[in-house]
């Protein structure tokens, strides 16, 4: 039974209405990356009603994430929340009727492959191109829609893939930056966030309610300062023999062997390790780092982190590290193998 | 002569005779764009060829990564 009340105004959208309202209910809808783009989805689609979130992120809170992150609060930077974890905190206060699962780790091949069969639709709030197209391959290969989404500086730019029916992004690979011209280092305004993300959850809306037909179909890119709006009819550019959505489909994006093992974190000074090891039991980690009283310790039920030289070290549950204070993943690993084994 | 580029009018000295040369102009000739050229999407190699004349409506865009 919907609590009529709360949807109303959306209910009287003619295109939405009730029937619409009711598949929204039933959705089930796979965010992932829940930082500036992922925060602001998941409230809309909290928001909307949307029955069923998951949110998958392998970060967490920090103090340059509060300017645009609108999910996160000064607490969950103090506390070092992971950012699915605050993201559900929050939502779950927006909207308690909705079910949503908080996933803290990194959106690899084989977390997708568990749930991409399960969801109607997959948000792209990631930064990198690397799991951007794991998630083209994933989604061609369960036939699920994503809307592709990213921003920077003041520019945004965002397109919906459809199975069988639009290029995917392996078709328009020659247009991916294969440099830091991705990196955050030329900073970003909050509302270029806000304007990527509204054409991603009105596409969202569209699909999940069966208004397939009112889909923009184009390649949508703005630049807010410049005020440049820009759309492109895409279409011609789906490639019959693409590797990702033709008839001749291998996934090469599902290989094993395009996974990263290290990975520099764009414009943050980082590099995260991905150790084989899945689990860490954070605990025992704890006791012997303390014998070196160097070291300061910080640790919530999530993550420990220590600084130690001109480093950050942040270990997970699941595994991961972050070394924060470099670029270089060689020095990175030192430092993993000096403090972590 | 004067074309719009993503919406916006822009006066462009007669030099600048093809796409390649707009391109150049505005600075984005290192990085990888999707270009159309009177809503006609333009493969790379065809940058050089695609004349200029005045009135022509040009969209550049390019992938960017953050989010």
């Amino acid at each position: 039974m919907l609590e009529t009340n709360r949807y109303q105004r959306q209910i009287l959208f003619t295109p939405i209405g009730e029937t619409g309202q009711e598949k929204l209910s039933r959705s089930h809808v796979l965010i992932v990356g829940t930082g500036a783009l992922g925060s602001s989805s998941a409230e809309a689609l909290a928001r909307a009603g949307v029955g069923h979130l998951t949110l998958i992120d392998r970060d967490y809170v920090e103090e340059s994430n509060l300017q645009r992150q609108q999910l996160f609060s000064e607490e969950d930077m103090r506390q070092k929340t992971p950012k699915a974890i605050a993201a559900k905190q929050r939502l779950s206060q927006v909207n308690s009727h909705i079910h949503i699962d908080a996933i803290v780790g990194d959106a690899e091949i084989d977390l997708l492959r568990q749930i991409a069969p399960k969801v109607d639709l997959i948000i792209d709030a990631t930064d990198n191109f690397e799991t951007r197209l794991l998630l083209n391959d994933t989604a061609q290969k369960y036939q699920k829609p994503w809307i592709y989404g990213a921003v920077v500086a003041s520019y945004g730019v965002t397109f919906t893939v459809l199975p069988d029916k639009t290029p995917c992004l392996q078709c328009l690979a020659e247009y991916i930056p294969n440099n830091g011209a991705t990196c955050d280092s030329v900073g970003i305004i909050q509302p270029v966030v806000q304007k990527v993300v509204s054409q991603q959850v009105t596409e969202a809306l569209k699909l999940l309610t069966g208004n397939e037909a009112a889909l923009s179909g184009k390649l949508i890119a703005f630049d807010l300062w410049e005020n440049q709006h820009t759309e492109i009819e895409v279409a011609s550019l789906r490639k019959a023999d693409c590797p990702s959505c033709s008839e001749k489909r291998s996934y090469p994006n599902l290989a094993y062997d395009a996974r990263l093992k290290t990975a520099v974190l764009c414009g943050r000074n980082t590099v995260q390790l991905r150790p084989q090891r899945k689990k860490t039991d954070l605990a025992e980690v704890a006791k012997e780092l303390q014998k070196n009283n160097q070291i300061k310790l910080f640790q919530n039920p999530y993550l420990l982190s220590f600084e130690v030289d001109s480093f950050r070290v942040v270990l997970f549950q699941d595994g991961r590290v972050l070394i924060h204070g470099t670029m270089d993943q060689l020095e990175a690993k030192t430092i993993y193998h000096r403090y972590l084994g | 002569m004067k074309i719009t580029v993503n919406g916006n009018g822009l006066e462009v000295q007669e030099d600048i005779k093809h796409i390649k040369g707009l391109i150049d102009f505005l600075g984005l000739e290192d990085k990888p764009l999707i270009v159309e050229h009177n809503q006609q999407i333009l493969q790379k190699e065809a940058h050089e060829k695609a004349v200029l004349e005045s009135g022509d409506k040009v969209e550049i865009v390019h992938f960017v990564g953050g989010g």
